[in-house]
């Protein structure tokens, strides 16, 4: 099969066919159009273009930063004529119904096809992927007017969209953002304030924006259930579609990034008066969805978000393990300890088992974030089409659960990834010469954006394994122990074993937290507990995946098998002390003061 | 306008390639096979003079089964139906024996404008264009680098060293394109889910009346007897630097006659 330094097509093939049995999804209604030949040509395609226009301009987008002149962002040319290409070949719709203009392409086949945008150029594909998310919200909680006016020309490419959450004083907690919103007699609001962070808030490659924006309007409770959703774009469009009057929202500035540079990042302004749509200042909304509900529009629409921003960490870790192992076997260095005999020649550094642990750590890394983002994505098409009612929200139960990990997890654990594919590289892995730096920095921001690492964890245990009385939890426990009964009796029992420990620690551990009455110090130590039950999740998806290498032959089986033997042997045996720590009720952190630093 | 785009599919140049040591051919099943590249360039200049002309295009491929994968990806890139001849006594075949099978297959179908790649990246040899100009009668304008279809004329620049050659001729006719012809397009999403509507018509060298023992390995015009790979790379020529570095450097490339 072919070979690539952004991904591994035989990976996907494995785990979307050989494991996930992805085909089974075109008996399904929704699907039925849909076979393994359309799947394969999809994928083909994505690659192809990800390998001819995004790859190509990663480096270059990332030395020369978005800048604004005469008012303008100025980006180089290669991201607008990337994204042409991406639109015109019909990506934008995949996911979206037929009748939108999309293909109804499987959630799980969708996020394959993006991942290899991610990993080519994460700073280009950004523009269209925030778009699909803010036209997924639209379809999903929006008028059918306001739908047939915004997501065709979404869909289409034309217009790109921003989710619009965050201000400068209110990041994680969205229950103190201050923008606030005027209803209208029309019916249509105005907005004022100001949104922090805004990616692609802002930029010249497509003819209208249309922000998603979170304000305040009056009348609501204080708090997270006073937060309205509303529609603002930047141009104003008229009864026909057509472009009208510039809205009041200006760009404020751009932000300066250690990565993720091709993404423009905007402080945006809205409503102080630059533009006077209607002969008034202030920038026109539309409501979306009933008033003061907002945030649950957002959050119904953030697993796949969160899916996706995983995803991303994912193909930036995986492409920098492929540089890294492409690397390896091709820089000489030293002699092996049986051979030091100066008059040998030097041999690649692959054959020092020092270099294989950190290829060995990388692999098991990337390739479980795959398999845990393909998981996920397939249970979004499980949650969508599933023949009846229990399964459906069976999937939508085990989604609930595994999204702060599958969020956080690769955030984390692929990050380190692109950490030891700059160390394989040696200096030379410092240096702007090679590539790894920049997947690196790119990388770093996936534990920030989308929820923070201390903010998935306090979702997971605070809020996912605590709901419906803990069923999520004991949903997650019987899903892996169907899966180590099916390890019983075969070579793979002995991690089956070790994970009916660990899921029986956890719960354990769980209860403790929780049953010693004060939420304080339940959870002072919640990103240990995201950790641990991240590594139990990705020993389990390792678990799935060498049984589904089970009868077959070759390197790639042979290097599946060795990947879930180290993430067994190395990796598993960090959590038994997490777990201890937690259920020691350990105080330290919660206790130490400002103060006494 | 009735236009016949051939393609062939071919172990892709980018990745290892090898013949197969029993019998010398290209070991097709091993590779990983794509498209001809330089026929996607053939593709993409009858779907170019298609949208301006109107008409249809058809794909016609020689090759094993697993050839409809290229077959699929013209079709998704915008041809309209496709011809497949497959059959397993054309295994082995030499380009003139090939070129009887185009042929006839050709001859079951109506055309204006025959386009195919100037060569394939496999066997290199480049000759399709004359013997199936010499087989079917009609005139070849063979290395195209620009395409003009005026009337009932066909008229080429065709690609020289060092300039081009205008060249025309009536139609029907056979053109072959370089890469400098345009740039072929991208299948699309839509096109994918449409290709799997659209017709494929297999066909076996019964259908087309010939002969199977006049093609195949057995009876082929030329054979490869023998292959060796290209040696592997030597030690090369290590300069020591006395001062006289830069020097004995010079000396070496003039020696190589590279300055
Ligand atoms: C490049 C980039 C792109 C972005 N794109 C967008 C976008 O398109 N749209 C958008 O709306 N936003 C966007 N953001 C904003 C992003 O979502 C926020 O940065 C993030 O939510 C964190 O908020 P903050 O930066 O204000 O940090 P803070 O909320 O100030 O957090 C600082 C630290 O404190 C911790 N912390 C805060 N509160 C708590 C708590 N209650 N318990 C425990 N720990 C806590 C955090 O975990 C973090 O480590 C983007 C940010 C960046 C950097
Ligand atoms: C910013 C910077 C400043 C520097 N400054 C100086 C300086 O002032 N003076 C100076 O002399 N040098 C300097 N260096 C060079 C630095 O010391 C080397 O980069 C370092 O020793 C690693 O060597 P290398 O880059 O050739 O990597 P390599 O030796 O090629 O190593 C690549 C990888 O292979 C592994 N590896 C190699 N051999 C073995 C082995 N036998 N067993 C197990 N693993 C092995 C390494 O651990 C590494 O992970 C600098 C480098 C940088 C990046």
């Amino acid at each position: 099969m072919r070979s690539s330094l952004v991904l591994s097509p035989r990976d996907l093939e494995f785990l979307l066919h050989e494991w996930l049995q992805v085909e089974t999804l075109t008996k399904r209604e929704r699907y039925a159009e849909h076979s393994r030949e359309t799947f394969d040509a999809v994928l083909e395609l994505a690659e192809q273009i990800a390998t001819e226009q995004f790859a190509p301009h990663n480096r270059k987008a990332d030395e020369n930063e978005p800048h604004v002149v005469d008012g303008k962002v100025v980006l180089i040319p290669e991201v607008a004529a990337a994204l042409r290409v991406f639109a015109e070949a019909g990506m934008t719709a995949a996911a979206l119904p037929e009748e939108l203009g999309g293909l109804q392409l499987p959630a799980v086949v969708n996020q394959a096809v993006h991942v290899w945008f991610q990993a080519a150029n994460i700073g280009t594909s950004a523009y269209p992927f925030l778009t699909m998310a803010n036209a997924n919200l639209l379809v999903a909680h929006a008028t059918p007017e306001q739908v047939q006016t915004y997501v065709p020309p979404m869909a289409e490419g034309r217009w790109f969209g921003t989710m619009a959450l965050s201000e400068p004083q209110a990041g994680s907690s969205l229950a103190d953002i201050t923008t606030r919103a005027v209803p209208q007699d029309d019916g249509s609001y105005r907005l004022t304030g100001n949104k922090m962070w805004i990616s692609a808030g802002d930029h010249e490659l497509t003819e209208n924006i249309v922000h998603l924006v979170l304000a305040k309007a009056p009348g609501g409770p204080a708090g997270v259930k006073g937060i309205s959703l509303f529609i603002v774009p930047k141009f104003l469009v008229r009864e026909d579609g057509s472009l009208g009057e510039r809205n009041d929202v200006v760009l404020a500035g751009l932000n300066h990034k250690m990565g993720y540079r091709g993404t423009t990042n905007t402080l945006l302004n809205f409503g102080e008066g630059v533009h006077t749509p209607g002969g008034q200042p202030g920038a026109v909304g539309f409501l979306v969805g009933e008033q003061h509900r907002g945030l649950t529009y957002m959050f119904h629409m953030m697993n796949e978000a969160r899916i996706g921003v995983g995803m991303g960490a994912t193909g930036l870790g995986y492409t920098g393990y492929l540089h890294a192992l492409d690397y390896a076997r091709d820089r000489t260095q030293g002699r092996p300890l049986t051979g030091k005999d100066p008059a040998t020649p030097p041999v690649p550094i692959i054959e020092h088992p020092d270099v294989r642990r950190m290829l060995l750590a990388g692999k098991s890394y990337v390739e479980g974030g795959l398999a845990l983002g393909l998981y996920c994505a397939r249970l979004v098409d499980e949650e969508r089409t599933a023949e009846d009612e229990a399964e459906r929200q069976r999937a939508h139960l085990l989604l609930e659960m595994l999204t702060p990990i599958a969020k956080s997890w690769p955030s984390q654990w692929c990050l380190a990834a692109d950490d030891l594919a700059i160390q394989v590289h040696g200096g030379y892995g410092y240096t702007r010469d090679y590539p790894v730096e920049q997947f690196y920095r790119d990388n770093r921001l996936n534990p920030i954006h989308e929820g923070t690492h201390g903010v998935q964890a306090l979702d997971l245990l605070g809020r996912k394994v605590v709901m419906s009385g803990g069923a999520g939890l004991s949903l997650l426990g019987e899903t892996i122990a169907a899966t180590t009964a099916r390890a019983a009796g075969t070579q793979w029992a002995d991690l089956g074993e070790q994970l009916d420990g660990l899921v029986q620690q956890l719960g354990a551990v769980t209860a403790t937290l929780w049953g010693q009455g004060d939420p304080q110090v339940a959870l002072a130590n919640a990103s240990v507990y995201l950790e641990a039950a991240g590594h139990v999740v990705v020993g389990w998806l390792w678990l799935e995946q060498a049984l589904a290498t089970e009868g077959r032959d070759g390197d790639f089986y042979t290097g599946k098998r060795q990947a879930a033997r180290y993430f067994q042997h190395w990796e598993l045996p960090k959590v038994g002390p997490q777990l201890a720590l937690l259920a020691s009720l350990d105080t330290t952190v919660l206790e130490m003061r400002s103060d006494w630093f | 306008m009735n236009i016949v785009v051939l393609v062939k599919q071919v172990p892709d140049s980018g990745s290892e390639r090898k013949l197969d040591p029993s019998d010398n051919t290209v070991a097709r099943a091993t590779a990983d096979n794509v498209i001809n590249e330089m026929d996607e360039y053939a593709i993409e200049e009858a779907l170019t003079v298609k949208e301006a002309q109107g008409g249809e295009v058809t794909v016609l491929t020689v090759g094993p089964d697993t050839a409809t994968d290229a077959i699929r990806k013209a079709l998704s890139m915008g041809a309209d139906k496709a011809v497949h001849v497959s059959d397993p006594a054309i295994h082995g075949s030499c380009a003139v024996q090939t070129s009887a099978v185009i042929a006839a297959a050709l001859s079951q179908l109506e055309y204006d404008l025959v386009l195919c790649g100037a060569e394939s990246t496999d066997g290199q040899v480049s000759v399709m264009p004359a013997l199936l100009s010499e087989r079917l009668g009609i005139p070849q304008l063979s290395g195209a680098r620009k395409l003009t279809i005026e009337g009932s004329m066909a008229k080429i620049e065709r690609q020289t060293d060092g300039g081009y050659w205008e060249v025309e001729a009536p139609l029907p006719a056979i053109v072959s394109t370089w890469d400098t012809i345009n740039e072929p397009r991208y299948p699309s999403f839509k096109g994918i889910m449409a290709a799997k509507k659209k017709p494929v018509e297999t066909k076996t060298l019964a259908d087309l009346g010939i002969d199977a023992s006049t093609v195949g390995l057995a009876t082929a015009t030329s054979k490869v007897v023998d292959f060796a790979g290209r040696p592997p790379k030597g030690e090369g020529v290590k300069v020591a630097d006395e001062g006289d570095g830069a020097d004995k450097l010079v000396g070496y490339l003039a020696a190589q006659k590279i300055v």
